[in-house]
């Protein structure tokens, strides 16, 4: 206990340096009468490269340079600096709070005018977004939370603010992931499971749940209620390099679902600051793939078409260096062959339980019929 | 009792029923052909034959025109109107009065090549023939041709619709106190239109192509106009040319010929028309394998043909442009200026031009701003040799010029079928010895190549010095956004950085406002020097009037993109 309290506050010390850097590096510009100025990195495809070695999307040194005195950029160099010193305000008090809130400790009107110093939520995200990436810090570090999203059941016990959870007795609805997973506030106890199931979608999880097929295979099973959020996927970082455990991702076969699962395994171009931190190079693609309809002989009826965005996305991800691999080129052209799409609920055609009787066996038993 | 049916016809019983039809016949059947085909159109037209004729007359006399045109309800005849166009000019000789108002296709004007309103002298008489046709009242007619007498000719005349002829009614000395001129009193049936179409619009634009002209108004609805003339010089009077040769088709060649004076084809060619020296007429006899010394007379049909041939196949030079008199860039501003008050004003006249032989010239006046509406599309005033042209704008060539241009990099947004917006009225006058027409109505010009780019290059033109003008005022509004801004985040600025730090405010704040005057110091320097280089193009562009600009300013324009200067990285590369 006191050895995570120390931890966060080593933490708080590091991330409050940076914050108070910010403000003496603009107190430095100003006493040489130059324009006070970020260089805020470029978080755009062209700035993002995908280390091979290391086999994560990585942000490249391309950066922006906001100025506070240039017409054009004046209004957001001040809403960051504002951004900045909101959070100092909840390190300082040791609180979280969530980003709405931080728009409304933001937002007021200018003294002396009728300007707002923020219209929306979505101003003060922007700047929230350049902030992390300009002092390379997460915002869960700025103790900024989202919502929860996702849940997860299996055998692991941790200790979440002080409250020891037991994650094989948590019922129906599962433990509900927060936002905040750092290790200061979420303690592993003990993890006895052998591996770790990260399913895209929440019926598709309860089925697994209700079929009690992590207790069956021993495994953690979680969900991220779609795209995953940060939460979900630096706890699943966290299992995967503090526990070393395999990760397996389930999703539709889609390109959507193809995006989620290289997400887990390269982390995402918006977030590519961060991929060092979540990325699981080592996660599997289980599936569902274009192959396993023939695989598995899902009838006809059960597919869906693939619309233009789809097309637009797939071709999109064809492209992308991280599924330049010849079977993920397959894979993707047979999807754009077959024009066809499935979810994971068709697999209930053959049968409720069809997914946790055969086909999730088979495919832990058939290694090589998994995506990498 | 059955009526007897009549058999087939054979071509004698055929023959025995055509016989010629008369001029005023043909016309009083097809009134749509001479812009009378309904009575709000009907009015229209009268009122401009009647004015035109007596801007022409004016400005032949060398008096400086004073127009006065009532429109007055009948009693008892809700459908009819009393239309009186009274003028200063120098009146008609008396025995000239009743063919010029009884007879159609009689006039001075259909035989000179020279630019005049009227192109054809059927004017005035078709509207003498409509109002009889519709009221069966006469054309009454007074004028006076000498300050000296007391009295005047009064006429009262109808046309003789068979024979073309005036038929006199009455004719009678009647007094009449102004010095001179003429005055036309027709009752016909007509309705007076409101706004685009109305007689008072037309007159207002008569007045803004003609700026030497003195013109009131009173409608039958009370409505009155009263411009006073903006200038007492008349315009430069066009000089009649003789036909270039290009422009005369082969019917017309023969024709000359026939009737020409002159004894061999030589000569002929050289003195009948323009830009043909002896030189180049051997030139042309030679092409053609004609002997210079053949009389025209005795040309025969393929020989002309040859010659036909050869004409156009010579190169001649372009016929003299001082047949036509323009407006005047200073005048054209004036004009618009006595009818709209507006924020800027430039006027661009080009160098006259030629199509197919005849000689043309384009100048377009342009207004922004001021009391002009906002909203909308711009108003175009399209006049031809001085007439306001009031319908059929989508044929006509001056509207398809207009929207070929790209407004965009004028600062002016372009709506779909590319007719821009904005608070702007362009002013397009057409000058020409024979105007283009698409028809016989005489109210689009033709949209021919040569037209069209003439017409663009003008407008561009007028554009440009707009578009400069713009750039000023955007400027200079983002000169206060710049203040404004800077002032307003740099105490949020340095509040923050306050707070972050613990550093002291007020150092930190007066450290921002000391930069930020600096910064604002430079863009200002650099925002004049981009005004005055702009101000400096304009000038030198035309260095007559040509852009007039009122200080207020009223900035009711479309907030254009802000400026977004990076003064600084100037700054820091200097050091």
């Amino acid at each position: 206990m006191a050895r995570r309290k120390k931890d966060s506050e080593d933490r708080t010390e590091r991330v409050l340096k940076k914050l108070t850097d910010m403000g003496h590096q603009a107190i430095r510009d100003i006493d040489r009468r130059r324009s006070p100025k970020l260089s805020i990195p470029v978080r755009s495809l062209s700035n993002v490269s995908f280390n091979k070695r290391r086999s994560i999307i990585e942000l490249g040194n391309s950066k922006q340079d906001r100025l506070f005195f240039n017409t054009g950029m004046a209004k957001k160099f001040m809403q960051t600096f504002l951004v900045a010193e909101a959070c100092k305000q909840l390190l300082d008090q040791g609180k979280t709070t969530s980003i709405r809130d931080l728009f409304y400790m933001v937002k007021h009107t200018i003294p002396n005018s009728m300007v707002e110093s923020v219209e929306d939520q979505a101003e003060s995200d922007a700047c929230l977004e350049d902030l992390e990436v300009t002092i390379d810090t997460l915002r869960e570090e700025l103790n900024l939370f989202a919502s929860n999203r996702g849940a997860m059941v299996g055998n692991v016990t941790l200790i979440d603010s002080g409250d020891t959870i037991d994650c094989r007795r948590m019922g129906s609805g599962g433990y509900n992931i927060p936002s905040i997973v750092e290790p200061d506030v979420i303690e592993f106890v003990e993890i006895n499971a052998d591996f770790v199931l990260l399913v895209e979608k929440d019926a598709v999880w309860r089925r697994l749940n209700e079929d009690k097929f992590w207790k069956d295979y021993n495994c953690i099973l979680l969900h991220g209620g779609g795209q995953p959020s940060r939460g979900v996927r630096r706890l699943v970082y966290r299992f995967a390099d503090e526990a070393k455990l395999d990760v397996f991702v389930l999703t539709d076969n889609d390109p959507w679902g193809y995006y989620i699962y290289s997400v887990i395994k390269q982390g995402s171009i918006n977030l590519a600051y961060e991929s060092i931190r979540m990325a699981v190079p080592k996660a599997k693609f289980i599936g569902l793939s274009a192959e396993d309809k023939d695989r598995f002989d899902l009838p006809n009826d059960n597919k869906l078409r693939l619309n233009k965005t789809d097309i637009a996305r797939a071709r999109q991800i064809k492209k992308y260096p991280w599924f330049q691999k010849k079977h993920w080129q397959s894979e993707i052209k047979l999807m754009l062959d077959n024009g066809m799409k499935y979810e994971i609920e068709a697999l209930s055609s053959k049968g409720i339980s069809f997914i946790t009787e055969e086909y999730l066996p088979h495919k832990f038993s058939n290694p090589d019929e998994m995506l990498d | 009792m059955a009526k007897k049916k009549s058999g087939p016809a054979s071509a004698q019983s055929m023959a025995k029923k055509q016989r010629e039809i008369s001029i005023s016949e043909f016309f009083s059947r097809n009134r749509h052909l001479l812009g009378f085909d309904n009575p709000k159109r009907a009015l229209l037209t009268a009122v401009k034959e009647a004015v035109d004729n007596s801007l022409d007359a004016c400005e032949e006399a060398h008096i400086t025109p004073e127009i006065d045109v009532q429109v007055r309800p009948v009693p008892d005849h809700p459908e009819r109107l009393t239309v009186i166009v009274r003028d200063n000019g120098p009146g008609i000789v008396k025995a000239q009065i009743p063919k010029i108002f009884g007879k159609l296709l009689y006039g001075s004007k259909f035989h000179r090549l020279k630019m005049s309103r009227g192109q054809q002298g059927i004017g005035i008489s078709a509207a003498a023939m409509y109002g009889q046709l519709t009221t069966g009242k006469p054309i009454k007619v007074t004028s006076k041709i000498s300050p000296r007498k007391k009295r005047g000719s009064y006429f009262e005349i109808r046309i003789d619709t068979k024979t073309n002829n005036p038929i006199i009614q009455t004719d009678e000395e009647v007094p009449w106190e102004h010095p001179k001129g003429t005055r036309i009193e027709i009752e016909l049936e007509g309705k007076a239109g409101k706004g685009r179409q109305s007689v008072l619009e037309y007159l207002r634009f008569t007045a803004v192509s003609n700026p030497h002209a003195t013109i009131t108004y009173a409608g039958p609805d009370g409505e009155k106009l009263n411009i006073e003339r903006a200038t007492k010089e008349l315009p430069e009077e066009p000089r009649e040319i003789k036909p270039h040769p290009y422009g005369v088709e082969l019917g017309v060649l023969t024709k000359m010929m026939h009737d020409t004076k002159c004894r061999n084809i030589s000569s002929f060619l050289n003195q009948d028309f323009c830009r043909v020296s002896s030189r180049v007429a051997k030139q042309i006899c030679e092409a053609a394998r004609l002997k210079p010394t053949s009389r025209p007379s005795r040309i025969a049909r393929t020989e002309a043909d040859r010659l036909y041939k050869a004409i156009n196949a010579t190169k001649l030079m372009n016929p003299p442009t001082d047949c036509i008199s323009p407006i005047g860039e200073a005048l054209l501003i004036k004009g618009l200026q006595q009818n709209f008050d507006a924020e800027f004003y430039t006027s661009f006249t080009r160098s006259p031009s030629v199509y197919r032989g005849n000689p043309f010239q384009v100048e377009v006046a342009l207004a922004y701003g001021g009391d002009i509406p906002p909203d909308g599309t711009v108003q175009v005033m399209r006049i031809a040799n001085r007439v306001p042209l009031q319908y059929q704008p989508g044929s006509c060539a001056v509207t398809q010029a207009v929207s070929d241009v790209d407004w965009k990099s004028y600062r002016l947004s372009q709506g779909r079928g590319g007719m821009p917006e904005g608070p702007v009225v362009i002013m397009v006058h057409f000058a020409s010895v024979w105007v283009p027409f698409t028809s016989e109505s005489k109210e689009a010009i033709a949209s021919y190549d040569v037209i069209l780019k003439e017409l663009k290059l003008a407008i561009q033109e007028c554009g440009r010095r707009l578009s400069r003008h713009l750039r000023g005022r955007e400027l200079a509004q983002a000169q206060a956004k710049r203040r404004n801004i800077f002032e307003l985040y740099i105490q949020e600025l340095a509040e923050s950085v306050h707070r972050l730090t613990g550093e002291p405010k007020q150092p930190i704040q007066d450290g921002l406002v000391a930069i930020a005057q600096r910064a604002t110091e430079r863009a200002d320097a650099n925002d004049r020097k981009e005004v005055r280089q702009d101000k400096r193009a304009n000038k030198k562009v035309a260095k007559k009037s040509m852009v007039v600009e009122n200080g207020n300013g009223n900035s009711n324009g479309n907030g254009n993109a802000e400026a977004q200067l990076d003064l600084f990285a100037e700054a820091e590369e200097a050091g």
